[in-house]
């Protein structure tokens, strides 16, 4: 396709794109390397209906002209990417200093915010990713198999988990188990213990984020899956069959090269998603028991005072995750492009 | 379950245990909605049940407060007296102008980007998906400021523009995608005839288009419906949509929400969804089937 | 405080005079533009609702729970959206720190001469806001359980433990003590609450330089780990809303809540009459041997916006002395909030925070750095609360996530 041509078809995808999306990348690429500016603190009164005390106020005169003479802030380099909020070098080499065992370098490691959000983020991608990806290919065979009459159903039912808003779905389920709520109690007679609580317990909740996870996103991954199902050819089904190849031969060797290229497709929307896991951390109170990157993001930016820069610092870590998580997914569309 | 014609051959434990799993999965799916749904008609202390879970079940505080075991109580303070309908009309609004300027941009570009063969197509489509996966709060967060200045915030059609745009990389992967799997001699045999590329994608294209456009038109309108995290933070309380109103129904630590409201709200807004699902399951699937996600 | 507890004690004499005085309601007549932006809460919605009753003004207001995150950008561009900010002691240092609101003393002097001087905030000489109501924490019992444990009501933390355990041990409450112990903003709150109580210091005197690391903070955080022994497991995940729920069904005896919510927990509604019947509430707590209670005073009040015409400055600050002048009070508005505007008749369950103040509870600090602080003390707590490590560990964690934030702020160099 010509040069031309080609801009003028993509141009108001690629303006709405370049407006919405790089220009405001740009600035938080920017703003990731800036901090605020030294404020001038000085002593006051202050008074209110509760009386008078001496309290620390910002001279704004003389912060004002730092302000003028630098409008983004102080240019700290990479100074936001390595404190303790972030990479934290000088923690983590602290910590391998003084740890004699790697148990406690690995609690000290833990006990910094950046990593522990990490850490939760990527256990939590590579657990519900695959196996978003078994139950949505195990419900795909299940509905393929049944009968055609009843598969609107229960496509239709399938799919509820997905479409339900993400921020509502986690809530509803984080009311149900409550120790006192119906799942909740349904537990504690599983467990055979009547103290038992998922909200107390950090293991309790990571599973019950993971759960809840694989339970939202699985109907995507059925309803991709479905399709490919459809469009298997049936040709060469039977001529495995005649060729005596057995019902589990046939699901490895037909079925599942059909469906690779969906796994990946769907690998690849899954992994960017779980990697920006948030809602459900929000809706079940997580916050004493799990911290993903985005809610620790979330955190510098509703705070009194907005930490925009170290927010900054964290999307940008956030997205070279994500590249480094997509990169063999990238290598392949890269062949398959070269193929086209 | 009984037997399809072209799985006769399905052993009796196999199927048993398909069938097993498969109604494990539906009562999975099921349960929160129909919990919901018949939690959305009591009162809030049966509703959470803090004192006993049956109560749930029979309703004994929806009862003593309403004299009936059921009340409307929920629905009616959420669409009258906090008028939920307001929230519907904006949703309504922002979901039909989102899918269709998202529709119209992805088509074109992923028309274009699946028939180029220059290495600045694939490039282009590599970008936007790393760009998506920059958090959406931190993009927001970052538009108060300019939007503020501008007077661009607080309208309909900012947020519109904005879900468009954090939409596009999705929109633009599937409807790639999907092009790439309707042959090149199609339109390139068009071409030949004399057309121009806009005239082969008018006539050529466009008619076997549809399926593809239907399933990425369905996952923009799930995005715009559902989205908190743009509408919260850019639409005034006069115009807000659905979820930022059922968020606003919960309360915050200062104040106390009307939960019940929220749940009412919540049942109201999952019923439109359930309507669509219902009349474009087919579509989903054939649309799907017809290429989009054939890799 | 004092001149808030005179107040007290002048209004209920003044009562009658004050509401005739204004009963036939104030004009308000003004020119120019009044846009509020502010939480959502009642005693907010029905100020904003006076306020925009002012003729000839052009005025519109949007009170959503998100109001902080849109306010500074909201009050940045010139001209300002926002002509108004309806803020709390603790987040006015936001709009004073961005310098988005202006000094209300020329419009004060020209437009405010009915406003009492004990609603004016002033720092350094300047005044920048005006407050029209008034929050604590402070204690709330169910005096039904605490006759039949035969227990005095508690009046310092010591006397809450010793009471829970003799609930416990009695068998009438599993879990007796109620508290907002949510993970986050809530937990760093009764952290400050019980650290001022144990007569703690948040910063060296004179810097942004924090100290928290410390025998009180050791202390602080030792109380709140036995008081969470006595409550619900889920503790972690209970802000007020949920620690409200609690108490309405009946699960919790004892609890250090805001005053603003115990109009709820004290009606009919939501709870058994037992519960609710039985609600009564008290003074602040203290705690150690300080003098201070335990709690923090808040406010909250009107700013105005500095990047506006001088017209709309004065517009909004009239509708705004307007919204919050005795013509507001009526008896649907009376109950919303312990109003600090002159006609207010002190209700029952405004006794709470009205004891806290007269027991000279430490407002608030209205202090730049303060929300730093919050939100590192918010994120950092949570780990000890649940066993994971020591006390000192956790504060030294609080003082190195706060560090790390003031650097990047603009507070602290290294």
């Amino acid at each position: 396709m010509k040069h031309g041509t080609f801009l003028t078809f993509v141009a108001p995808s690629l303006l709405a794109m370049i407006l919405l999306i790089v220009f405001p990348v740009v600035s938080v690429i920017i703003q990731s390397f800036h901090a605020q500016h030294e404020q001038v603190i000085e002593m006051v009164e202050s008074c209110g209906p509760f009386g008078c005390s001496e309290t620390a106020t910002i001279n704004q005169e003389a912060t004002e002209a730092l302000r003028e003479a630098e409008p983004l802030g102080r240019f700290v380099g990479f100074d936001n990417y390595v404190n303790r909020g972030h990479l934290a070098f000088a923690e983590l080499g602290e910590a391998w200093r003084s740890s004699d065992t790697w148990g406690e370098w690995w609690t000290k490691v833990m006990n910094l915010p950046f990593y522990s959000a990490i850490v939760f983020t990527l256990t939590f991608t590579f657990i519900v990713t695959p196996l978003t990806i078994a139950l949505g290919f195990a419900i795909a065979v299940a509905v393929n198999a049944s009968v055609q009459k009843i598969r609107g159903p229960l496509i239709f039912i399938s799919l509820l988990p997905f479409i339900i808003n993400p921020i509502v779905g986690s809530l509803v389920l984080f009311w149900m188990v409550d120790a006192r709520g119906i799942l909740g109690q349904l537990i504690q007679w599983i467990a055979a213990d009547p103290d038992l609580s998922v909200k107390a317990s950090t293991p309790m909740m990571w599973i019950m984020l993971m759960v809840y996870g694989i339970w939202h996103s699985a109907p995507f991954a059925f309803v991709v899956f479905y399709a490919g199902l459809q469009t298997i050819n049936q040709d060469t089904n039977e001529a495995a069959m005649i060729d005596g190849a057995n019902r589990w031969q046939r699901v490895r060797y037909v079925t599942i090269p059909h469906i690779m290229p969906l796994v990946t497709f769907v690998a690849l929307i899954q992994l960017m998603d779980n990697f920006r896991v948030f809602e459900p951390l929000i809706s079940f109170s997580a916050e004493a028991h799990a911290q993903s990157l985005s809610t620790y993001i979330l955190s510098d930016l509703t705070g009194e005072t907005v930490l925009y820069n170290s927010a900054a610092a964290t999307s940008m870590l956030t997205v070279i995750c994500v590249g480094i998580l997509l990169f063999p997914v990238l290598v392949r569309t890269w062949r398959d492009f070269k193929r086209a | 379950m009984s037997h399809s014609p072209t799985h006769r051959r399905l052993p009796g434990t196999l199927q048993f245990l398909l069938t097993t799993f498969l109604v494990v999965w539906l009562v999975m799916a099921a349960v929160p909605f129909l919990w919901t749904l018949w939690g959305s008609f009591k009162v809030e202390g049966d509703f959470f049940s803090k004192a006993d879970w049956t109560n749930a079940l029979t309703g004994e505080l929806t009862i003593a407060e309403t004299g009936g075991a059921f009340t409307g109580q929920g629905y009616y303070g959420a669409w009258v007296q906090e008028e939920f309908w307001r929230a519907v009309m904006n949703s309504a609004i922002v979901c039909f102008f989102v899918v269709t300027i998202s529709l119209t941009c992805s088509t074109l570009a992923g028309y274009a980007l699946s028939r180029s063969t220059y290495n600045y197509a694939f490039w282009l489509l590599i970008a936007a998906l790393i760009f998506r996966a920059m958090p959406p709060i931190t993009l927001v967060s970052g538009y108060l400021l300019p939007f503020f200045e501008w007077n661009l915030w607080g309208h309909l059609s900012t947020t519109i523009i904005v879900l468009v745009a954090i939409n596009q990389p999705f929109s633009l992967w599937m409807m790639t995608s999907f092009f790439r799997n309707i042959p090149k001699d199609l339109d390139e045999s068009a071409m030949v005839d004399g057309c121009n590329r806009f005239q082969a994608f008018r006539h050529v294209i466009l008619p076997v288009m549809w399926p593809g456009v239907i399933t990425t038109g369905l996952f923009s309108f799930l995005l715009a419906y559902n989205d908190f995290a743009v509408t919260a933070l850019l639409l005034d309380k006069e115009n807000q949509t659905m979820i930022p109103k059922i968020a606003s129904f919960l309360g915050t630590t200062q104040t106390k929400g009307n939960v019940m409201f929220a749940v009412a709200a919540v049942i109201s807004a999952t019923a439109p969804l359930f309507v669509l699902i219902m009349f474009f399951q087919r579509q989903i699937v054939s649309g799907l089937t017809a290429g989009a996600v054939k890799g | 405080m004092t001149k808030f507890t005179k107040l007290m004690g002048a209004t209920a004499l003044s009562v009658v005079g004050a509401t005739a005085a204004f009963a036939d309601g104030h004009g308000c007549a003004a020119e120019g533009r009044l846009s509020i932006i502010g939480n959502e809460f009642p005693a907010i919605q029905s100020v904003a609702a006076k306020a925009l009753e002012c003729s000839g003004i052009e005025g519109e207001s949007n009170l959503t729970a998100d109001h902080q995150s849109l306010n500074v950008p909201g009050m940045t561009g010139d001209p300002a959206e926002y002509t108004t900010a309806i803020v709390a002691n603790s987040s006015i240092v936001a709009l004073m720190n961005e310098d988005v609101i202006q000094p209300l003393d020329a419009l004060v002097a020209e437009y405010g001469a009915d406003i009492p001087d004990h609603m004016k905030i002033s720092v350094n000489g300047e005044i920048m806001a005006i407050a029209f109501m008034a929050n604590a924490q402070h204690l709330v019992y169910r005096e039904d359980i605490l006759e039949q444990a035969g227990l005095d009501v508690p009046t310092s933390y010591e006397e809450v433990l010793a009471a829970a355990e003799a609930i416990r041990s009695q068998g009438i409450l599993d879990n007796p003590l109620g508290g907002a112990y949510a993970a986050g903003w809530n937990l760093a709150q009764e952290f400050n609450n019980m650290y001022l109580g144990h007569g703690g210091e948040f910063f060296e005197p004179g810097t942004a330089k924090v100290a928290i690391n410390n025998e009180q903070g050791v202390a602080t955080l030792e109380m709140m780990k036995a008081l969470s022994e006595y409550m619900n497991p889920d503790f972690l995940t209970h802000d007020s809303n949920a620690t409200s729920a609690e108490w309405e069904a009946g699960n919790v005896a004892l609890m250090n809540m805001w005053g603003s919510r115990t109009g709820v927990l004290m009606d009919d509604e939501g709870s058994a009459e037992e519960v609710y019947s039985n609600t009564k509430v008290s003074g602040p707590l203290m705690v150690g041997d300080s003098g201070v209670p335990a709690t923090t005073l808040w406010w909250d009040g009107w700013t105005v916006a500095k990047n506006i015409s001088d017209e709309d400055a004065a517009a909004t600050f009239q509708a705004m002395a307007h919204g919050v002048s005795s013509g507001l009070l009526n008896d649907e508005t009376m109950g919303q909030a312990v109003w600090l505007i002159d006609g207010f008749e002190p209700q029952e369950v405004n006794e709470g925070v009205l004891a806290t103040v007269a027991a000279g509870a430490k407002p608030y600090p209205m202090v730049p750095f303060q929300g730093l602080l919050h939100t590192a003390l918010g994120n950092e707590l949570s780990d000890f609360m649940q066993g994971n490590e020591s006390a000192e560990q956790a504060l030294a964690d609080v003082e190195a996530a706060y560090t790390a934030a003031a650097i990047e702020a603009g507070f602290v160099t290294e």
